[in-house]
């Protein structure tokens, strides 16, 4: 097990050095530099600004240069609000972002599981038949599409919730946005389960343990349940990722001041350094979460711990 | 023709037409009723999307300044309604419907050419070159393909041909990882033996073997990257990043209507009902034709 995790670390360090370089030399290539909209400037002025922020080396200095400044957590500043920092950016809408993407996370997998579960027990009821065909609707309606519905039904004509913004994360604020994050998860997740339930009712063992007589209760939470976690642990992956992308929507529809939403308005202002920044943090969590996923991964199942 | 293959199966009597693998596979999907259903809504679609902007009962940017924001009627035809500049919706969606199914089919084009061509050679070189080469497609797939995407429009502008070469360019990973296996598994067959001891070269038998051979998964997996190239184009233009005026499409489309969504639902619903319908259509058609094409999962 421990060459295993080391194995899993080797592959997840190369890997970030790869995704840092490519976001840095794709926003290198970007047309336009950061002080072309001062127009009548000194030239030593501009020479001096240049200099300032290493403007004039090579591309492989300026990329050491920033590869050196990322490992102290100096992301630079931003091109667009000149008093703050990327990093400023990314500290203030952290928080906000993990808030909603983890309550997510968590309503789709605890809601997703006991649907898949349920249905599976009940393999060709109607119960079943709605709860898939509830699923297969919740994985078709892209968010964009559930979240204005939902801000209709229940914030406009209901007046029940807030339509938007955070106000210190509190709860009224945070149940339509997680609730428009969670539907895919918790459709995806329920169908999966469902499936991998399906499969494992039929197999030798769970056979076995209904033929020495053991208690159907026992039987499912023992035999029928294990093997499921492992097709849903191999989902958590592009789940966490799926999340991420939801919430860059769901923070622009609902008004939250994550940072998704940064992400986006930096790209609409050209904002290369925070764009690159939030790309390089979005990329070390989900490396960090698949390694998660992955250990945990060699947990549940053996075999996969030799290969 | 097929009824008389069909005549003979049910006597039971052996046929001696040839029946090629492409043949079973179409009867097979011709019996499969969603995936079919989904086929004749999405011709729809595509057939009312070519027709309406050009004979549709209002041009596209027409504006009626006695008639902003109605209601669906049909008076003066205006059945899905109009938008708060009084520019018809029906004729808006299915200008919409063009841009995104266009844009659905060409980023899958795109995405196909390179994924088949690096998952082919990165399998039939193997080795250490095929190695590396995927090692690249396992660190690209970590980011989530909208981010990179993102990155791409932020950094080249976003017209509406870079766009879709965006999409393109981030949307085959996946796409190289099936055609690698497929290779792979191909490459030691003895047919293939034979050609190389023929002398046929590389690129010959790239073309002429391995490429024709995974093509049953490619049209799989590409039916299903329409729908996902679909909706990642909706969300660059639901988020200001994609199409921009003149253009239109679904996603921004139901970007304008989530505006004004209090005051005329409509405009959020018919761009927000039809794209819903070509996700569930391409899904069911994609299911389809993994079950006519590969028998096995069956």
């Amino acid at each position: 097990m421990p060459g295993y995790i080391i194995r899993r670390l080797f592959f997840a360090i190369p890997t970030m050095f790869v995704i840092i370089l490519l976001t840095f030399l794709l926003m290198h290539m970007a047309p336009g530099g950061p002080f072309d909209d001062l127009v009548d400037i000194d030239p030593e002025v501009l020479a001096n600004l240049r200099a300032a922020y290493n403007l004039d080396d090579t591309v492989w200095k300026q990329f050491l240069a920033y590869l050196g400044g990322l490992l102290q957590g100096d992301l630079g500043p931003s091109l667009v609000y000149r008093e703050q920092t990327v990093g400023h950016i990314i500290a203030v809408g952290l928080p906000v972002s993990v808030t909603i993407g983890l309550s997510a996370m968590t309503i789709g997998l605890s809601i997703g599981l006991v649907c898949g579960i349920v249905a599976a027990l009940k393999h060709n009821s109607v119960l079943d038949y709605t709860l898939m065909a509830a699923a297969m609707t919740g994985v078709a309606v892209p968010t964009f599409v559930t979240a204005p519905l939902l801000i209709l039904i229940f914030g406009l004509y209901l007046s029940w919730l807030p339509i938007s913004g955070w106000n210190g994360g509190q709860i009224q604020h945070l149940i339509l946005p997680v609730t428009a994050l969670a539907i895919p998860k918790i459709a995806a997740i329920a169908r999966i389960a469902r499936g991998a339930m399906l499969e494992s009712i039929n197999t030798d063992y769970v056979r076995t343990a209904r033929a020495k007589g053991l208690g159907e209760f026992k039987v499912i939470v023992h035999h029928v349940l294990r093997p499921v976690f492992i097709p849903i642990t191999s989902y958590l992956g592009p789940a966490i990722a799926g999340v991420m992308t939801g919430s860059v929507i769901i923070e622009k529809i609902f008004g939250l001041p994550g940072i998704g939403r940064a992400f986006v308005d930096a790209a609409l202002n050209r904002d290369y350094p925070v764009v690159m920044g939030i790309v390089i943090v979005y990329a070390a969590f989900i490396v960090l979460l698949n390694l998660i996923v992955d250990i945990l991964y060699g947990f549940l199942d053996p075999r996969i711990r030799q290969t | 023709m097929s009824a008389v293959a069909n005549q003979t199966r049910k006597a039971g009597a052996a046929t001696f037409r040839k029946r090629s693998l492409w043949h079973d596979a179409r009867d097979r999907f011709m019996a499969n009723r969603a995936a079919m259903i989904s086929t004749g809504i999405m011709l729809t679609i595509v057939v009312l999307a070519i027709i309406v902007p050009i004979w549709g009962p209002h041009p596209l940017e027409e504006v009626y300044w006695d008639r902003m924001m109605i209601a669906p009627t049909l008076e003066n035809n205006h059945w899905f309604g109009t938008d708060v500049n009084g520019r018809d919706m029906f004729a808006r969606v299915f200008y919409g419907a063009r841009i995104s199914l266009t844009i659905g089919v060409l980023t899958t084009l795109v995405a196909m050419t390179i994924g088949v061509t690096y998952g082919a050679v990165a399998g039939y070189a193997g080795g250490r070159i095929g190695a590396v080469m995927m090692r690249f497609v396992d660190i690209v797939y970590a980011v989530p393909a909208l981010f990179l995407i993102i990155v791409l429009v932020s950094v080249f502008g976003n017209n509406f041909i870079l766009v879709f070469i965006s999409i393109g360019a981030v949307e085959w990973l996946t796409m190289a990882r099936i055609v690698r296996g497929q290779t792979l598994s191909i490459k030691e067959k003895d047919y293939l033996e034979a050609a190389r001891a023929l002398g046929l070269p590389a690129s010959a038998v790239l073309v002429r073997y391995i490429i024709p051979n995974v093509l049953g998964p490619v049209i799989v997996y590409a039916t299903l990257l329409i729908p996902i190239n679909i909706l990642v184009e909706s969300y660059l233009s639901f988020l200001g990043l994609g199409v921009q005026e003149p253009f239109t499409s679904w996603g921004r489309l139901i970007s304008q209507g989530a505006k004004e969504m209090e005051m005329a639902p409509w405009l959020l619903l018919a761009p927000a009902v039809f794209l819903t319908v070509t996700m569930f259509c391409f899904n069911f058609i994609g299911d389809g034709l993994r079950d006519a094409l590969d028998p096995k999962d069956r």
